[in-house]
C-alpha cells in the first residue's frame, strides 16, 4: 500500500499549484468571472498547454494516459483556487463519456479537440422532475432512419452555455423512470432545434437551461448502447463524484488554512482570537473533517476505475455522503470563525463555503447517497 | 480492504496504490487461520457477546500468542518482536480485533514494555520483558490521581529517597484491572523544584509490597474494572527506577504516544458493526426485521462511512510511519484516530442499545455479587446497555478528546 505520488504526478501538482498561486488571486478570479465566458479563457489555454485536458485520454488519441489519481490532483488544485473554468464538465464528464462510451472512431474525432483545449463539453441530464435520479429521463429520442430525433428540456446544465457539444440523456424506450431505454447522445450545441440560456450559479460558475426541439443526431453522436445507456451514465457519474470529492477536499483545505490564518491575526480582548480554546476546537473540527474527506476521496479515487459497478457505486455513495457532511461542517464553521467578515462578498472565505455547498447539490447530496448506500446494505456487510 | 481494481498490476515504480500486496493478503490469511485454530471458541464467544474477560482467559491466550512468537509483535526483535513492518502490524491488530480475539494486555505490551526496552537498564529488561510477553506479570498503570487527570503534571504521589529505597506515599485512581495486577508502573513526584514536569519519575512497584491498598470503583455499567490504589510508606528499591530520576515525564509522553497509535480500534468497530447487522436481522420492528428499517439502515451506513474514512486515515498514518521508519513518535495527526475512533465506537455501542429495544432494560450483574433475576429476553441483549455506558470512557481515557484537540491545535495548526 502506497499513498505517494509518482515523480510525474508530483511535478504536475507542483506546476499547477504554482500556476494557480500566480494567476488565481481573489481579484483575478473576479475578473475572470466578469468576462463574457464567465471564466478565465487565458487560464483555460494555460491548462491546455500544461496538458491538463489531455490527461485522462489514451495516447493513441493525443492523450497522456493518466488515471483517476491524476484527475484527483488536478481537481484538488482547482478546488483550492476556486477555479471557474469548465474542466470538470469538459474533461471529467465529457471526457468520461468519450473514454468509457466512445468508439475508436468517436474518440479519434473528438478527443484531439478536447485534449488541445479547443473543444468544450457539457452533460445535460437534470430535468424538472428528475432531482438526482439519473434514471429519470423524460427527454425523448426517436429513431429517424439512421439518425435520432431529440426533444425535451434539460435544466442546470453545468457550463452548458459555453460548451461546443453536449452529452444528453434521452429516453429511447419505456417509461420516464425505467432503467432500460436510456440513450446517451452527443449534440452539437449550435445545431438546429437547440436553444440555451446561460446564467451564473451561486458559486460564481455558469450553467444553462437547454431545450431540444426535434434535434437530429446522426449515428456518430450515439454513445454506447442507445437502448441501455444507463450503466455508462452511472460509470461516468461515479468517476465524476470521485473528481468532485477531490475538488471539495481542495476547497476545504484552502478554506481551513485561510480560517486558521485569520484566527492568528484577528485580535479581540487584546489577544489573537486563536488563543481561545473554543475557537481552536472548532478549527480542529474543520481539520478532522477535511482529513476524513481526503481519506474517503482517496478511497473513491482508487475505486473510480473499478469494473465492479456495485462496489464502485458504494464507494461513491460513501464519498459523496462524507464530503457532503464534512463540507457543510467545515464551511459553516469557517464562516462562524470569521465572524462578520465571513459574511462579506469581498472576502474569500464565503466563496469557498458557497462552492462546497453547491458541490453537495451536484450528482446527489449527502442525504441522497446515504440513502442509496443504506439500501445497498452498507459498506462492510456482515463479513466485515 | 475491498479494493478490487482491475486484476493484478505489476508494481514497478512508486505510484499511489491502496491495495494490499499479495504477500500482505497471504499474511492476513495466515493470521486469521492461526486465530481460527488456536483461540478457545468460548473466549471468542465472550468477546462477541460483550462479556467480561476473566484473568485466566487473557493469560491463557497471551501464552498461546507468546508460544507462537506473536505476543509482542511491535517490539524490537531482540526483545521478542516479530520484525513486521508497520503495515503487517496493522493487519495483525485489525484481524485480531475483527476475529475477535482478546487484545494482549495493553499496560504490559503497549505501555510499560516499550518504556522498559527504550529507557530501562539491562537488568530491568531481563527481569521484566519476558514476563510481560508471557503475561506472567500483570501490569497496571499508576498515572492519574484524584487531582491529576488531564493535567497529569500536577500529580502529587511522592517518592522520597531513603538509602536504597524510595518511600512512596499518595493515591492513584482509575487504575484499570489493578485487582489482577502483580506490578504497577507509576509516575511519582521526586522533586518540587523547577517546572512541574521536571520533578516526575517513572517507578515500577510490586503490588505485594506492604502499604498498598486497592479499592474497587464500580462504574456506571455495574462493572468492576477500575480501582483506587493507595500508597502508605511503600518501600520501593531504587533499582526499580526507570531511566533517570526526574525524567519520568518524557517517558510518559513516549508511552502515551504509543497508546494513541492503537486507539482507533477499526477492526473492533468492524466486528461490532457486523454484529449489529446480525442482531438487527433477529429483532423485529413494525413487523419486519429492524435491519430492513430505512432509518436504522441509514444510521448504520453513516457510521460505516465514517469508519471507512477513518480506516484510510489510519492507513495513511501507518504508511507515513513505515516511511519514517517508526520513530516511536506518532504523527500528531494520529490524534484524529483517537477522536474519530472513539466517536465511532461510542456511536456503535449506542446503536446496539437501540437494536435491543425493550430488552436493553433488564440489568444483569456480570460480576455476580448481589445477583439479579434474569429477563426472558435474548441473551445477547444483556451486555448492550452496559457496553454503551462503559464506552463513554473511550473519549476520556488516553488523553480525553478535548486534550486531543488541544494537541492538534498546537502541533498541527500552530496555535
Amino acid at each position: 500500500m502506497d499513498f505517494d505520488l509518482s515523480d510525474e504526478q508530483s511535478l504536475l501538482k507542483e506546476q499547477l499549484d504554482r500556476l494557480l498561486a500566480d494567476k488565481y488571486g481573489f481579484e483575478s478570479r473576479k475578473t475572470y468571472m466578469a468576462s463574457p465566458e464567465g471564466f478565465g479563457v487565458e487560464m483555460w489555454n494555460r491548462y491546455a498547454e500544461m496538458g491538463l485536458m489531455a490527461l485522462p485520454f489514451g495516447e493513441e488519441h493525443g492523450g497522456i494516459g493518466g488515471g483517476p489519481v491524476d484527475t484527483m490532483i488536478v481537481m484538488e488544485a482547482l478546488g483550492g483556487a476556486l477555479a471557474l473554468e469548465p474542466y470538470f464538465t469538459t474533461v471529467v464528464l465529457g471526457g468520461g463519456f468519450l473514454r468509457l462510451g466512445g468508439s475508436a472512431a468517436q474518440q479519434a474525432a473528438l478527443v484531439p479537440g478536447v485534449a488541445e483545449g479547443s473543444t468544450r463539453l457539457a452533460f445535460a441530464h437534470t430535468e424538472r422532475n428528475s432531482r438526482f435520479d439519473l434514471e429519470h429521463v423524460e427527454t425523448t429520442a426517436t429513431k429517424d432512419g439512421a439518425a435520432w430525433r431529440l426533444s425535451g428540456a434539460k435544466n442546470v446544465v453545468l457550463h452548458g452555455d459555453s460548451a461546443d457539444h453536449v452529452f444528453v440523456t434521452a429516453r429511447t424506450a419505456g417509461g420516464p423512470r425505467d432503467d432500460n431505454g436510456i440513450g446517451v447522445f452527443l449534440v452539437d450545441a449550435r445545431a438546429k432545434g437547440v436553444t440555451r440560456r446561460g446564467y451564473r450559479t451561486q458559486d460564481g460558475q455558469r450553467a444553462a437551461e437547454m431545450s431540444f426541439d426535434n434535434v437530429a443526431v446522426g449515428p456518430e453522436g450515439v454513445f454506447g448502447d442507445p437502448m441501455d445507456g444507463l450503466p455508462l451514465v452511472r460509470h461516468v457519474v461515479d468517476q465524476a463524484i470521485a473528481a468532485l470529492s477531490a475538488e471539495a477536499v481542495g476547497v476545504m483545505a484552502a478554506m481551513h488554512a485561510l480560517t486558521v490564518d485569520y484566527l492568528k491575526m484577528r485580535k479581540q480582548f487584546g489577544v489573537p482570537i486563536g488563543q481561545f480554546q473554543v475557537l481552536q476546537h472548532k478549527a480542529v473540527d474543520m481539520y478532522v473533517a477535511t482529513e476524513q474527506a481526503r481519506s474517503i476521496t482517496l478511497y473513491a479515487t482508487m475505486m473510480a476505475d473499478s469494473d465492479d459497478a456495485d462496489e464502485r457505486a458504494r464507494a461513491m455513495h460513501a464519498a459523496k455522503a462524507e464530503v457532503g457532511r464534512g463540507g457543510r461542517l467545515a464551511g459553516e464553521n469557517a464562516i462562524q470563525l470569521h465572524g462578520g467578515v465571513g459574511m462579506t462578498m469581498e472576502y474569500a472565505v464565503g466563496h469557498y463555503f458557497k462552492r462546497l455547498t453547491m458541490i453537495d447539490t451536484l450528482f446527489g447530496n449527502g442525504d441522497f447517497h446515504l440513502r442509496k448506500l443504506a439500501a445497498k446494505g452498507g459498506l462492510f456487510g456482515t463479513a466485515a | 480492504m475491498l479494493l478490487p481494481v482491475n486484476g493484478e498490476k505489476e508494481k514497478e515504480e512508486t505510484i499511489m496504490d491502496l491495495r494490499f500486496t499479495p504477500e500482505e493478503t497471504a499474511f492476513r490469511n495466515e493470521v486469521r487461520a492461526f486465530f481460527q485454530d488456536n483461540l478457545d471458541p468460548a473466549i471468542r464467544q465472550k468477546l462477541i457477546d460483550g462479556e467480561h474477560m476473566d484473568k485466566a482467559d487473557l493469560v491463557a491466550w497471551s501464552r498461546v500468542l507468546n508460544a507462537h512468537g506473536w505476543a509482542v509483535p511491535h517490539w524490537p526483535v531482540e526483545y521478542g518482536g516479530t520484525g513486521w513492518d508497520p503495515m503487517r502490524q496493522y493487519i495483525f491488530l485489525e484481524e485480531l480485533q475483527k476475529f475477535p480475539a482478546p487484545q494482549p494486555l495493553a499496560f504490559g505490551v503497549n505501555m510499560v514494555g516499550p518504556v522498559i526496552y527504550t529507557f530501562g537498564n539491562e537488568a530491568q529488561k531481563a527481569k521484566y520483558l519476558p514476563a510481560i510477553a508471557n503475561l506472567d506479570t500483570w501490569w497496571c498503570q499508576g498515572f492519574s490521581e484524584p487531582g491529576a487527570g488531564s493535567d497529569l503534571a500536577s500529580l502529587k504521589t511522592k517518592a522520597v529517597r531513603e538509602g536504597d529505597h524510595y518511600i512512596v506515599n499518595g493515591q492513584k485512581t482509575w487504575t484499570t484491572l489493578a485487582q489482577y495486577a502483580d506490578w504497577i508502573f507509576c509516575l511519582v513526584r521526586t522533586s518540587t523544584e523547577g517546572k512541574r514536569q521536571e520533578g516526575i519519575s517513572f517507578l515500577l512497584i510490586d503490588m505485594t509490597t506492604p502499604g498498598i491498598e486497592v479499592r474497587p470503583i464500580v462504574t456506571i455499567d455495574g462493572g468492576r474494572e477500575i480501582n483506587e490504589v493507595f500508597f502508605t510508606d511503600v518501600k520501593v528499591p531504587v533499582e526499580n527506577l526507570v531511566g533517570e530520576e526526574n525524567k519520568g515525564w518524557d517517558y510518559a509522553k513516549f508511552l502515551l504516544g504509543n497508546e494513541r497509535t492503537n486507539i482507533a480500534r477499526i477492526g473492533m468497530s468492524k466486528q461490532r458493526i457486523a454484529r449489529i447487522r446480525e442482531l438487527a436481522a433477529l429483532e423485529f420492528s413494525g413487523g419486519r426485521p429492524l435491519i430492513e428499517d430505512e432509518r436504522f439502515r441509514e444510521r448504520l451506513a453513516a457510521i460505516e462511512i465514517d469508519l471507512k474514512a477513518l480506516e484510510l486515515t489510519q492507513l495513511r498514518v501507518v504508511a507515513a510511519d513505515a516511511k519514517r521508519g517508526n520513530t516511536g513518535k506518532p504523527d500528531p495527526a494520529s490524534s484524529i484516530l483517537k477522536i474519530k475512533g472513539s466517536e465511532i465506537q461510542q456511536a456503535i455501542s449506542h446503536l446496539l442499545v437501540e437494536v435491543m429495544g425493550p430488552f436493553a432494560l433488564p440489568f444483569q450483574d456480570q460480576d455476580d455479587d448481589g445477583g439479579n433475576e434474569p429477563s426472558d429476553g435474548p441473551d445477547y441483549a444483556a451486555s448492550a446497555a452496559p457496553t454503551y455506558f462503559n464506552f463513554r470512557k473511550v473519549s476520556i481515557y488516553g488523553g480525553s478528546n478535548e486534550i486531543q484537540k488541544n494537541i492538534i491545535a498546537k502541533a498541527v495548526l500552530g496555535f
